[in-house]
Protein backbone atom coordinates (compact mmCIF):
# COMPACT_ATOMS: atom_id res chain seq x y z
CA UNK A 1 0.00 0.00 0.00
CA UNK A 2 1.40 3.56 -0.68
CA UNK A 3 2.55 5.07 2.68
CA UNK A 4 1.07 8.01 2.09
CA UNK A 5 -2.71 6.16 1.92
CA UNK A 6 -1.36 4.09 5.23
CA UNK A 7 -0.40 7.04 7.35
CA UNK A 8 -3.51 8.49 6.50
CA UNK A 9 -5.69 5.67 7.54
CA UNK A 10 -3.69 4.44 10.33
CA UNK A 11 -3.79 7.70 11.77
CA UNK A 12 -7.78 8.20 10.95
CA UNK A 13 -8.27 4.89 12.33
CA UNK A 14 -6.71 5.57 15.80
CA UNK A 15 -8.22 9.00 16.39
CA UNK A 16 -11.86 7.44 15.67
CA UNK A 17 -11.08 4.87 18.12
CA UNK A 18 -9.96 6.98 20.47
CA UNK A 19 -13.00 9.47 19.89
CA UNK A 20 -15.27 6.94 20.05
CA UNK A 21 -14.06 5.62 23.43
CA UNK A 22 -13.56 8.71 25.07
CA UNK A 23 -17.68 10.03 24.25
CA UNK A 24 -18.46 7.05 25.71
CA UNK A 25 -16.28 7.30 28.97
CA UNK A 26 -17.28 10.96 29.17
CA UNK A 27 -20.91 9.75 29.18
CA UNK A 28 -20.33 7.74 31.90
CA UNK A 29 -18.21 10.02 34.61
CA UNK A 30 -19.63 13.33 33.27
CA UNK A 31 -23.15 12.74 35.71
CA UNK A 32 -20.80 12.61 38.60
CA UNK A 33 -18.25 15.22 38.11
CA UNK A 34 -21.67 17.76 37.63
CA UNK A 35 -23.20 15.58 40.98
CA UNK A 36 -19.90 16.24 43.34
CA UNK A 37 -20.02 20.04 41.48
CA UNK A 38 -23.77 20.70 42.62
CA UNK A 39 -23.46 19.32 45.90
CA UNK A 40 -20.45 21.28 46.90
CA UNK A 41 -21.98 24.15 45.49
CA UNK A 42 -24.83 23.57 47.91
CA UNK A 43 -22.85 22.86 50.35
CA UNK A 44 -21.06 26.17 49.97
CA UNK A 45 -24.60 27.76 50.06
CA UNK A 46 -25.51 26.13 53.05
CA UNK A 47 -22.87 27.70 54.50
CA UNK A 48 -22.35 31.00 53.66
CA UNK A 49 -26.42 31.73 54.10
CA UNK A 50 -26.78 29.93 58.15
CA UNK A 51 -30.16 31.83 58.52
CA UNK A 52 -32.02 30.00 56.00
CA UNK A 53 -34.60 27.15 55.32
CA UNK A 54 -34.70 26.93 51.69
CA UNK A 55 -33.03 28.18 48.87
CA UNK A 56 -34.52 29.09 45.24
CA UNK A 57 -32.06 29.91 42.49
CA UNK A 58 -32.45 32.86 40.19
CA UNK A 59 -30.08 33.08 37.00
CA UNK A 60 -29.56 36.62 35.22
CA UNK A 61 -26.47 37.54 32.79
CA UNK A 62 -23.41 35.49 34.33
CA UNK A 63 -24.83 35.07 37.30
CA UNK A 64 -26.70 31.89 39.53
CA UNK A 65 -28.10 33.98 42.60
CA UNK A 66 -29.09 31.37 45.37
CA UNK A 67 -31.82 33.67 47.40
CA UNK A 68 -32.43 32.02 50.74
CA UNK A 69 -35.69 32.47 52.56
CA UNK A 70 -36.86 31.81 56.27
CA UNK A 71 -40.74 31.36 56.90
CA UNK A 72 -41.35 32.69 53.37
CA UNK A 73 -39.11 36.02 54.05
CA UNK A 74 -35.98 36.56 52.02
CA UNK A 75 -33.13 36.57 54.63
CA UNK A 76 -30.09 36.43 52.13
CA UNK A 77 -28.42 36.19 48.73
CA UNK A 78 -25.42 34.19 48.05
CA UNK A 79 -23.57 33.88 44.56
CA UNK A 80 -20.29 32.49 42.80
CA UNK A 81 -17.57 35.65 42.95
CA UNK A 82 -14.31 35.06 40.62
CA UNK A 83 -11.34 36.73 39.99
CA UNK A 84 -7.37 36.38 40.39
CA UNK A 85 -5.58 35.46 43.28
CA UNK A 86 -1.64 35.27 43.18
CA UNK A 87 -1.27 32.45 40.82
CA UNK A 88 -4.49 31.36 39.30
CA UNK A 89 -8.65 31.77 39.82
CA UNK A 90 -10.03 32.23 43.33
CA UNK A 91 -13.52 31.44 43.22
CA UNK A 92 -15.33 32.28 46.07
CA UNK A 93 -18.75 31.69 47.19
CA UNK A 94 -20.26 34.49 48.72
CA UNK A 95 -23.28 35.42 51.28
CA UNK A 96 -25.02 38.96 51.68
CA UNK A 97 -27.78 39.98 53.28
CA UNK A 98 -30.94 40.96 50.86
CA UNK A 99 -29.80 44.33 50.11
CA UNK A 100 -26.13 43.51 49.54
CA UNK A 101 -24.95 45.47 52.13
CA UNK A 102 -23.59 42.98 54.87
CA UNK A 103 -21.90 39.89 54.48
CA UNK A 104 -23.83 36.95 55.90
CA UNK A 105 -20.90 34.31 55.43
CA UNK A 106 -18.10 33.14 52.82
CA UNK A 107 -16.48 30.55 51.51
CA UNK A 108 -13.72 29.49 49.20
CA UNK A 109 -15.37 27.47 46.36
CA UNK A 110 -11.72 27.12 44.41
CA UNK A 111 -8.00 28.47 44.85
CA UNK A 112 -4.28 27.42 43.87
CA UNK A 113 -2.33 30.06 46.34
CA UNK A 114 0.77 29.06 47.43
CA UNK A 115 0.89 25.66 49.46
CA UNK A 116 1.07 26.58 53.30
CA UNK A 117 1.04 30.52 52.60
CA UNK A 118 -2.19 31.58 50.11
CA UNK A 119 -3.96 28.37 50.96
CA UNK A 120 -4.87 29.61 54.36
CA UNK A 121 -7.34 31.99 52.82
CA UNK A 122 -9.28 28.38 52.72
CA UNK A 123 -8.05 26.18 55.42
CA UNK A 124 -5.61 27.35 58.25
CA UNK A 125 -3.37 24.15 60.27
CA UNK A 126 -1.99 26.76 62.03
CA UNK A 127 -4.98 27.60 63.96
CA UNK A 128 -6.35 24.83 65.75
CA UNK A 129 -10.01 24.68 65.57
CA UNK A 130 -10.39 27.95 64.18
CA UNK A 131 -9.26 26.64 60.31
CA UNK A 132 -11.33 28.62 58.53
CA UNK A 133 -10.95 31.87 60.53
CA UNK A 134 -10.03 34.09 57.31
CA UNK A 135 -13.61 33.62 55.70
CA UNK A 136 -15.44 33.38 58.91
CA UNK A 137 -14.04 36.87 59.62
CA UNK A 138 -16.22 38.40 56.94
CA UNK A 139 -19.16 37.44 58.69
CA UNK A 140 -21.14 40.59 60.00
CA UNK A 141 -18.98 42.78 58.34
CA UNK A 142 -19.83 45.47 55.43
CA UNK A 143 -19.59 44.36 51.97
CA UNK A 144 -18.47 47.73 50.83
CA UNK A 145 -15.06 49.06 50.23
CA UNK A 146 -13.22 46.38 52.09
CA UNK A 147 -9.29 47.09 53.31
CA UNK A 148 -7.44 44.67 55.45
CA UNK A 149 -4.76 45.13 58.31
CA UNK A 150 -1.53 43.57 58.86
CA UNK A 151 -0.21 41.78 62.26
CA UNK A 152 -3.80 43.08 63.96
CA UNK A 153 -6.63 42.54 64.72
CA UNK A 154 -9.36 43.85 62.08
CA UNK A 155 -12.23 46.03 64.45
CA UNK A 156 -13.51 48.26 61.74
CA UNK A 157 -17.01 47.52 59.88
CA UNK A 158 -14.83 46.89 56.69
CA UNK A 159 -11.99 45.93 57.77
CA UNK A 160 -10.49 42.50 57.29
CA UNK A 161 -7.09 41.09 59.20
CA UNK A 162 -4.96 39.75 56.33
CA UNK A 163 -3.13 36.60 57.05
CA UNK A 164 0.38 36.98 57.77
CA UNK A 165 2.71 36.26 54.57
CA UNK A 166 -0.10 35.90 52.20
CA UNK A 167 -1.16 39.40 51.73
CA UNK A 168 -1.19 39.24 47.95
CA UNK A 169 -3.76 36.28 49.00
CA UNK A 170 -5.74 38.23 51.38
CA UNK A 171 -5.73 41.41 48.77
CA UNK A 172 -6.96 39.04 45.82
CA UNK A 173 -9.98 38.08 47.94
CA UNK A 174 -10.65 41.28 48.53
CA UNK A 175 -10.67 43.14 45.37
CA UNK A 176 -12.42 39.83 44.16
CA UNK A 177 -15.43 41.39 46.88
CA UNK A 178 -15.13 45.11 45.89
CA UNK A 179 -15.20 44.34 42.36
CA UNK A 180 -17.87 41.81 42.48
CA UNK A 181 -20.70 42.80 44.67
CA UNK A 182 -21.51 45.72 43.37
CA UNK A 183 -21.81 44.49 39.81
CA UNK A 184 -24.11 41.69 41.66
CA UNK A 185 -26.17 43.89 43.49
CA UNK A 186 -27.23 45.90 40.06
CA UNK A 187 -28.08 42.55 38.13
CA UNK A 188 -29.88 41.41 41.26
CA UNK A 189 -31.50 44.68 41.53
CA UNK A 190 -32.10 44.86 37.96
CA UNK A 191 -34.31 41.27 37.88
CA UNK A 192 -35.89 41.80 41.18
CA UNK A 193 -37.92 45.25 40.98
CA UNK B 1 17.88 -3.94 21.08
CA UNK B 2 20.79 -6.54 22.95
CA UNK B 3 19.76 -10.09 22.93
CA UNK B 4 21.00 -10.94 26.22
CA UNK B 5 18.98 -8.76 28.41
CA UNK B 6 16.38 -11.31 30.85
CA UNK B 7 12.98 -10.34 31.22
CA UNK B 8 13.41 -10.16 35.17
CA UNK B 9 16.23 -7.09 34.05
CA UNK B 10 13.79 -5.53 31.50
CA UNK B 11 11.58 -5.06 34.64
CA UNK B 12 14.10 -3.99 37.44
CA UNK B 13 15.81 -1.78 35.50
CA UNK B 14 13.41 1.22 35.99
CA UNK B 15 13.45 0.29 39.74
CA UNK B 16 17.01 1.18 40.14
CA UNK B 17 19.43 1.00 37.58
CA UNK B 18 17.38 3.07 34.79
CA UNK B 19 15.15 4.81 37.24
CA UNK B 20 13.29 7.29 35.09
CA UNK B 21 14.03 10.46 37.70
CA UNK B 22 17.11 9.22 39.33
CA UNK B 23 18.76 8.62 36.78
CA UNK B 24 17.45 9.68 33.59
CA UNK B 25 16.02 13.09 35.16
CA UNK B 26 12.75 12.37 33.08
CA UNK B 27 9.16 13.74 34.27
CA UNK B 28 10.22 16.07 36.92
CA UNK B 29 7.67 19.10 36.28
CA UNK B 30 5.02 16.74 38.24
CA UNK B 31 7.82 14.98 40.43
CA UNK B 32 8.73 18.36 41.52
CA UNK B 33 5.25 20.22 41.64
CA UNK B 34 2.85 17.48 43.02
CA UNK B 35 4.86 16.01 45.91
CA UNK B 36 3.54 18.25 48.64
CA UNK B 37 1.43 15.24 50.18
CA UNK B 38 2.18 11.80 49.94
CA UNK B 39 -1.80 10.91 49.22
CA UNK B 40 -0.92 13.98 45.86
CA UNK B 41 2.32 11.91 45.15
CA UNK B 42 0.96 8.25 45.11
CA UNK B 43 -2.28 9.60 42.96
CA UNK B 44 0.08 11.43 40.05
CA UNK B 45 2.44 7.67 40.52
CA UNK B 46 -0.01 5.35 39.86
CA UNK B 47 -2.03 7.44 37.39
CA UNK B 48 1.21 7.82 35.14
CA UNK B 49 2.10 4.17 35.37
CA UNK B 50 -1.50 3.20 34.46
CA UNK B 51 -1.32 5.60 31.68
CA UNK B 52 2.38 4.05 31.12
CA UNK B 53 0.82 0.28 31.01
CA UNK B 54 -1.47 1.05 28.93
CA UNK B 55 0.01 2.88 26.37
CA UNK B 56 2.91 0.52 26.35
CA UNK B 57 0.99 -2.34 25.58
CA UNK B 58 -1.16 -0.97 22.63
CA UNK B 59 1.42 0.97 20.88
CA UNK B 60 3.61 -2.51 21.18
CA UNK B 61 0.86 -4.47 19.79
CA UNK B 62 0.21 -1.64 17.02
CA UNK B 63 4.17 -1.23 16.41
CA UNK B 64 4.19 -3.05 12.71
CA UNK B 65 0.79 -1.22 12.08
CA UNK B 66 2.02 2.67 12.97
CA UNK B 67 3.91 3.81 9.97
CA UNK B 68 7.32 5.57 10.67
CA UNK B 69 6.35 8.55 9.89
CA UNK B 70 3.28 9.71 11.96
CA UNK B 71 4.33 7.26 15.03
CA UNK B 72 4.96 10.48 16.96
CA UNK B 73 1.64 11.90 16.25
CA UNK B 74 0.07 7.81 16.97
CA UNK B 75 1.90 7.51 19.89
CA UNK B 76 0.60 11.41 21.54
CA UNK B 77 -3.45 10.16 20.11
CA UNK B 78 -3.10 7.05 22.01
CA UNK B 79 -1.61 8.60 25.10
CA UNK B 80 -4.02 11.30 25.33
CA UNK B 81 -6.44 8.67 25.63
CA UNK B 82 -5.53 7.18 28.43
CA UNK B 83 -4.66 10.58 30.11
CA UNK B 84 -8.27 11.71 29.82
CA UNK B 85 -9.57 8.22 30.98
CA UNK B 86 -7.59 8.45 34.22
CA UNK B 87 -8.18 12.18 34.02
CA UNK B 88 -12.08 11.81 34.05
CA UNK B 89 -11.60 8.61 36.53
CA UNK B 90 -10.19 11.07 39.52
CA UNK B 91 -12.61 13.99 39.03
CA UNK B 92 -15.58 11.29 39.26
CA UNK B 93 -14.56 9.11 41.81
CA UNK B 94 -11.80 11.15 43.51
CA UNK B 95 -12.84 14.90 43.38
CA UNK B 96 -10.46 15.90 45.79
CA UNK B 97 -7.22 14.35 44.74
CA UNK B 98 -8.23 15.89 41.39
CA UNK B 99 -8.46 19.14 42.56
CA UNK B 100 -5.35 18.90 44.07
CA UNK B 101 -3.40 17.67 41.09
CA UNK B 102 -5.31 20.03 38.84
CA UNK B 103 -3.38 20.45 35.54
CA UNK B 104 -0.50 18.37 36.61
CA UNK B 105 -3.13 14.67 35.43
CA UNK B 106 -3.66 16.24 32.05
CA UNK B 107 -0.26 17.36 31.50
CA UNK B 108 0.59 13.47 32.02
CA UNK B 109 0.15 13.51 28.29
CA UNK B 110 3.20 15.43 27.16
CA UNK B 111 5.31 13.57 30.35
CA UNK B 112 8.41 12.85 28.73
CA UNK B 113 8.85 9.01 30.59
CA UNK B 114 5.68 8.47 28.99
CA UNK B 115 6.57 9.16 25.12
CA UNK B 116 9.86 8.12 25.64
CA UNK B 117 9.68 4.40 26.76
CA UNK B 118 7.15 4.74 23.81
CA UNK B 119 9.56 5.78 21.33
CA UNK B 120 12.81 3.78 22.78
CA UNK B 121 11.06 0.21 23.98
CA UNK B 122 7.11 0.05 23.47
CA UNK B 123 8.13 0.50 19.86
CA UNK B 124 10.69 -2.08 19.46
CA UNK B 125 9.87 -5.15 21.86
CA UNK B 126 7.04 -7.58 21.88
CA UNK B 127 3.87 -7.12 24.03
CA UNK B 128 5.33 -9.08 27.09
CA UNK B 129 8.77 -7.34 27.54
CA UNK B 130 6.87 -3.96 26.70
CA UNK B 131 4.50 -4.58 29.66
CA UNK B 132 7.33 -5.57 32.14
CA UNK B 133 9.39 -2.22 31.23
CA UNK B 134 6.14 -0.49 31.51
CA UNK B 135 5.31 -1.95 35.34
CA UNK B 136 9.42 -1.16 35.92
CA UNK B 137 9.42 2.34 34.76
CA UNK B 138 5.96 2.74 36.41
CA UNK B 139 6.92 1.13 40.03
CA UNK B 140 10.42 3.30 39.90
CA UNK B 141 8.81 6.48 39.07
CA UNK B 142 5.45 5.71 41.76
CA UNK B 143 8.18 4.98 44.62
CA UNK B 144 10.47 8.13 43.78
CA UNK B 145 7.00 10.20 44.13
CA UNK B 146 6.58 8.05 47.54
CA UNK B 147 9.62 8.54 49.17
CA UNK B 148 9.99 12.28 48.27
CA UNK B 149 6.34 12.78 48.94
CA UNK B 150 7.00 11.37 52.38
CA UNK B 151 9.98 13.63 53.45
CA UNK B 152 8.36 16.66 52.28
CA UNK B 153 4.86 16.24 54.03
CA UNK B 154 6.65 14.72 56.65
CA UNK B 155 9.47 17.76 57.56
CA UNK B 156 6.59 20.04 55.54
CA UNK B 157 3.48 19.62 57.78
CA UNK B 158 4.32 17.13 60.02
CA UNK B 159 1.40 14.06 58.88
CA UNK B 160 1.73 11.45 56.87
CA UNK B 161 -0.85 11.28 54.61
CA UNK B 162 -3.02 13.44 56.32
CA UNK B 163 -1.98 11.86 59.95
CA UNK B 164 -0.14 14.18 62.60
CA UNK B 165 3.38 12.26 63.10
CA UNK B 166 5.57 14.77 64.31
CA UNK B 167 5.45 15.93 68.23
CA UNK B 168 3.52 18.47 69.25
CA UNK B 169 6.12 21.14 69.50
CA UNK B 170 7.19 20.42 65.81
CA UNK B 171 6.85 23.26 63.79
CA UNK B 172 6.92 22.29 60.16
CA UNK B 173 9.47 23.45 57.85
CA UNK B 174 8.03 26.10 55.31
CA UNK B 175 10.42 25.48 52.81
CA UNK B 176 9.70 21.62 52.31
CA UNK B 177 6.11 22.33 50.73
CA UNK B 178 7.29 25.42 48.73
CA UNK B 179 9.39 24.83 45.86
CA UNK B 180 12.82 24.53 47.00
CA UNK B 181 12.13 21.91 49.42
CA UNK B 182 11.30 19.85 46.43
CA UNK B 183 14.64 20.87 44.92
CA UNK B 184 16.60 20.40 47.95
CA UNK B 185 14.98 16.93 48.65
CA UNK B 186 15.24 15.60 45.24
CA UNK B 187 18.97 16.84 44.63
CA UNK B 188 19.52 15.06 47.83
CA UNK B 189 17.90 11.64 47.19
CA UNK B 190 19.72 12.06 43.34
CA UNK B 191 23.00 12.58 45.48
CA UNK B 192 22.20 9.37 47.57
CA UNK B 193 21.33 7.18 44.57
CA UNK B 194 24.92 8.22 43.02
CA UNK B 195 27.15 7.67 45.86
CA UNK B 196 25.40 4.26 46.10
CA UNK B 197 26.09 3.33 42.81
CA UNK B 198 29.40 5.02 42.81
CA UNK B 199 29.86 2.67 45.98
CA UNK B 200 29.10 0.43 44.28
CA UNK B 201 31.29 -0.07 41.30
CA UNK B 202 34.09 0.45 43.45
Amino acid sequence: MNTSVKMILVLTLISALSGGLLSYWDAYTSEKIEAYRQQEIQQAVKEVLPDTDEEKIQEAGDFTFYVGYKNGDITGVAFVAEGGGFQDIISLMVGVTPDFSKFTGLAVLSQKETPGLGTKIAYDPSRKGNETWFVDQFQGKKSGNLTYVKNQKAYGDSEIEAITGATISSNAVITILNKCIPTAKSVFESINQ
Amino acid sequence: MAKKVSLLEDFTKGIWKENPILIALLGLCPTLAVTISVENGLAMGLAASFVLICSSTLISLLRNLIPKQVRIASFIVIIATFVTIADRYLAAFYPEISKNLGPFIPLIIVNCIILGRQEAFASKNGVGRSILDALGMGLGFTLVLLILSTIRELLGSGTILGYQVMWDSFSPWMVMVLPPGAFLTLGLMIGASNWINDRRTR
